[in-house]
């Protein structure tokens, strides 16, 4: 167990490390000078050596990751070329709106599209199956962004064109201040991002109950004279859980380091809105920060999955 | 008065390529306290019977009715139906393994019956559980209580499943091929736990074999089905003393265990049909030795004999060629020391294993293996599973190197060759797997499979090596103009046939056959079995083969090994194996072998009643 731990969370530092090495050599070698971004258009030659020379970035490349790395082992990850601000405690602001907006999410999702994928492989054929795969196609193929769209103009601009005020168009208040108004302000983030993310799950539930309602213990559990439902919920799902528990981790994981559309249509300053303004703005060190966030999530997503994985099954134990 | 009867039970399975008939007219009625055998190979259409019985088979069309406990079974709402589900009737399955729920505590799975059924606080059902669980013989079962499945063995697991079924004492136990994926010691072991629930709680037992020395031990009535019909029924002593209908006499010549070894088996011919057509005549008529011409066009009428037992035959005398045929004269004696063309010497095996939690430990799976094969000879490897038996096999065919030891073959150290030599020795040694299906690759045409040996050593091409496919194909019974079909759609025999086609190509010195015969029904292993005695009378081949069924590795071997955990702890000429065995080991092999006993002379019963078919 120890032994396991050790090893994984050695093997997640290593993947990080060549992250970085990776985006930091990718920026390095990217067009565009942060001296003259920093200085404006109007800058002398040798007030944009000056501004160099204050970045570091007129020294060797090996030597300026070097230093990044050195300070980023601190938990200082350089400053912002746009404002001069500290990086890390940018980013840090902006993750709770991101993680309200994920985990909210993915509640919702797993509430639509898990029992969508059962009753569809439980009624595998029927009119039920075949409005789940209804669902199912609608979901995929809807882009977020015309999703977004479409919640907006319909929950939002319409009632507000009749005089009232269904769910506002976007903004953030932080749970701390006023749970009520928090969820409020995220309901339509939320729909939307977990309309889509339900028809993927929806479709994963089916594919894997149609799988395990096969096996001989679903025979055995009915022989035993359980309730159908009993047989399906304790025996059928607790078999498929161990797959849609792996792609919740690794989706919860790839969104926290943003969600970049919903961020945007419904203006939530989250990681993903970050990492658009800072691409926009050539923000080096901003990019490098949300990028590096990004693969701890997915680094310490990975360990919890495989922890999950040994909790789940007792024949990995 | 019957526990359970049966008339004219009928389940359609409608599926993509039509309605599978998979049981048709079927009647049948059980004494309580009885053990009804039902016999049959697979496809017959035993497991789709008592499923839709259960009301387990949704999808399917169920005609007929099903009397138990004063209810017609068919049409019960689901809701009474699930109340007799394990409360009234217990069910065991095949695999214990696959049938246990992997996430749960065996404790927990059978708790849950309990629960379904009585209002009962979790510490008494534990309590009962356990109490149980000691019963059908775990030891130590309050620990095991809550341990998960694969922390059993097969046998344990498959009490497990005995406990489970028979905890609320139901009237009935459904066991279908309870033992089938067990070994031999094992088997013998649940069986005759089975026997002593039913004595204990007075439960009636229907038992679903193809085993047919498992039946003949054991049943008090059998009924014996075929594609979906019941083609014989009576008192199991009547039945196989002296089978009324040709084809339970067919499924009896093509037992090994009803021959003098090394003679030549009389399989049923041909394969099963398909299930999705129905028959103008008889269904067995395309594969019945004893077919008269109306057989195959008009439906054969049900005779009733004066000793009870009932067949679905147009015959009126009943089979008439029940014994197995004049046993052809035993093959020359082989020469007293033939030049060895295997030799194992010393051979160890050593794995290194890790488990999540802990270190990593190494495991000994061959303990110093001494063995020879001379040319000509067919040499025995019998043992459980996981006895190392298949292990060795690879060692011997070079595909895993031995920890230490020596493997020669043809005289030449296999430890030693470079990669050339190496492969010219491959061609030399040639494995058949047990799994005809899962050992050929299904997207490949069979010619090209069978023709692979040559274009790996780059043999043969072109022309000439379809011409030696052609004939390697009609050496093992192929029709070579199904060159370019593909693997599934060949039956199981066929899809072996292929395997020994694809092993036979290069001239082996040595073909290591790993339970060749043991995925196969009765009638086909006796055809596979035929082959290879054939081929090797006909090109002098040199056999080592594997097998845990005493009575297939007694008919075709001459000499046998018993293998116990990693070692050869008896090896010795098959008679005298058979006749004075020195190992413990050994004799519990043999006395949990159940054969079948001896036919009778046919006996001079005679029928009573001719009813015709509607
Ligand atoms: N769920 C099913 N759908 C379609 N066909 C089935 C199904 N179950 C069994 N069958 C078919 O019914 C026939 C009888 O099968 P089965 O009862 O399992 O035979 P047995 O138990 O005698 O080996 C076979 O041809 C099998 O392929
Ligand atoms: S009815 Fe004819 S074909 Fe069928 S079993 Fe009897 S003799 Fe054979
Ligand atoms: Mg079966």
């Amino acid at each position: 167990m120890i032994r396991f731990l050790a090893h994984r969370i050695g093997f997640g530092a290593g993947v990080l490390l060549v992250l970085s090495a990776f985006v930091f050599f990718l920026f390095f070698v990217a067009p565009g000078d942060p001296a003259r971004m920093i200085a404006g258009d109007k800058a002398t030659e040798s007030q944009l050596a000056q501004i160099r020379k204050n970045l570091g970035v007129d020294r060797p490349i090996i030597v300026q990751y070097g230093a990044f790395m050195q300070k980023a082992l601190t938990g200082d990850l350089g400053f912002s070329y746009r404002n001069q601000q500290p990086v890390a405690p940018i980013i840090l602001r902006r993750i709770p709106v991101t993680l309200s907006l994920v985990l909210g999410g993915a509640l919702l999702w797993l509430a639509i599209g898990v029992p969508i994928g059962i009753m569809s492989a439980r009624y595998v054929g029927s009119l039920r199956d075949r409005l789940g795969q209804a669902f199912i196609l609608v979901g995929l193929s809807f882009p977020t962004f015309v999703l977004g769209m479409m919640s907006l103009y319909l929950l939002y601009f319409l009632p507000k064109q009749s005089g009232f005020t269904l769910f506002p168009a976007g903004g953030y208040k932080a749970l701390s201040s006023n749970p009520v108004l928090w969820a409020w302000h995220l309901a339509l983030p939320w729909m939307t991002l977990a309309l889509t993310m339900a028809a993927i799950y929806a479709r994963l539930t089916r594919g894997q109950m149609l799988d395990v309602m096969g096996e001989d213990y679903i025979r055995t559990a009915r022989a035993k004279g359980l309730s159908e439902r009993r047989v399906v919920w304790k025996h059928g799902m607790r078999a498929a859980l161990t797959p849609l528990v792996t792609q919740l981790g690794a989706d919860i994981a790839l969104m926290l380091g943003g969600v970049i559309v919903i961020e945007q249509v419904y203006g939530l300053q989250g990681v993903g809105a970050l990492a658009v303004q800072a691409v926009a703005n050539q923000d080096r060190p901003i990019i490098i920060g949300v990028v590096l966030l990004g693969g701890v999530f997915i680094v310490i997503a990975n360990i919890v999955v495989d922890l999950l994985y040994v909790l789940l099954d007792p024949r990995v134990r | 008065m019957a526990i359970l009867e049966a008339k004219g039970l009928t389940v359609d399975i409608p599926t993509e390529d039509g309605t599978v008939h998979a049981v048709r007219n079927v009647s049948f009625s059980i004494k309580p306290g009885s053990l009804f055998g039902i016999a049959g190979e697979s496809g017959s259409g035993k497991s789709v019977l008592t499923q839709a019985v259960m009301g387990l088979l949704p999808n399917a069309d169920i005609g007929g009715e099903v009397w138990f406990e004063g209810r017609n079974l068919i049409g019960l709402p689901q809701e009474e139906m699930r109340r007799l589900r394990g409360g009234r009737i217990g069910m065991i399955f095949q695999d214990p393994l696959s049938s246990l729920h992997p996430f749960y505590t065996i404790g927990a799975q059978i708790a849950e019956v309990l629960h379904a059924h009585e209002k009962i606080s979790p510490a008494e059902a534990r309590a009962r559980v356990v109490d149980m669980l000691g019963k059908v013989g775990i030891p130590s079962p309050a620990e095991r209580f809550d341990d998960y499945p694969h922390q059993f063995s097969g046998g344990m697991r498959q009490r497990v499943m005995i406990a489970m079924a028979l905890i609320l004492k139901p009237a009935l136990v459904i066991a279908d091929e309870p033992t089938t994926a067990l070994d031999v010691t094992v088997q013998a072991q649940i069986v005759a736990l089975l026997d002593t629930m039913r004595r204990e709680f007075g439960t009636t037992v229907i038992l679903i074999t193809h085993d047919l020395g498992l039946l003949s031990s054991v049943a008090d009535d059998v009924m014996v089905m075929y594609a979906g019909n019941r083609l014989e029924y009576g008192g199991a002593a009547d039945v196989f003393r002296a089978p009324a209908h040709p084809y339970t006499a067919g499924l009896l010549r093509s037992t090994p265990a009803n021959y003098r070894p090394g003679t030549e088996l009389a399989p049923i011919g041909g394969r099963p049909p398909s299930l999705l057509a129905t028959p103008a005549g008889c269904v067995f008529a395309p594969r019945c030795a004893e077919a008269l011409p109306r057989c195959s066009s008009e439906p054969p009428p049900l005779r009733r004999y004066s000793d009870g037992v009932e067949a679905l035959c147009w015959l009126e005398e009943g089979a008439s060629m029940v014994r197995p045929v004049a046993p052809a004269a035993v093959a020359a004696t082989k020469s007293a020391a033939p030049e060895p063309v295997a030799e194992v010497e010393d051979v160890r095996l050593t794995y290194q294993v890790g488990s999540f939690f802990g270190p990593k430990r190494s495991l000994d799976v061959l303990k110093g293996i001494d063995l020879t094969v001379g040319r000509g000879e067919t040499v025995g490897l019998v043992g459980e599973s996981g006895c190392g038996k298949s292990t060795l096999a690879r060692i011997v065919a070079g595909l895993v190197p031995a920890t230490s030891g020596r493997v020669r073959v043809l005289g030449r150290d296999m430890g030693t060759l470079d990669a050339r030599q190496w492969r010219e020795m491959r061609q030399q040694v040639q494995l058949v797997f047990q799994d005809p299906f899962g050992s050929l690759n299904p997207r490949r045409r069979v010619g090209a499979i069978i023709g692979d040996p040559f274009r790996l050593h780059g043999i043969a091409s072109g022309e000439e090596r379809r011409q030696k496919v052609r004939h390697l194909m009609e050496l093992v019974g192929l029709n070579p103009e199904h060159y370019n079909r593909f693997p599934a759609e060949f039956s199981g025999g066929q899809r072996q046939r292929i395997g020994i086609a694809r092993a036979l190509a290069l001239n082996p010195a040595l073909i290591i056959c790993d339970e060749p015969v043991s995925a196969l029904d009765v009638s086909i292993q006796a055809q596979v079995l035929n082959l290879l005695r054939e081929l090797q009378r006909d090109l002098g081949l040199t056999y080592l083969f594997i097998s845990h069924d005493l009575s297939v590795v007694r008919h075709v071997c001459d000499r046998i090994a018993v293998m116990q955990d990693g070692r050869i702890v008896e090896m010795e000429a098959t008679e005298r194996l058979f006749s004075d065995p020195q190992h413990d080991y050994t004799r519990t092999l043999l006395s949990a072998s159940k054969t079948l006993p001896a036919f009778a002379e046919r006996e001079r019963r005679s029928l009573v009643e001719t009813r015709v078919a509607s």
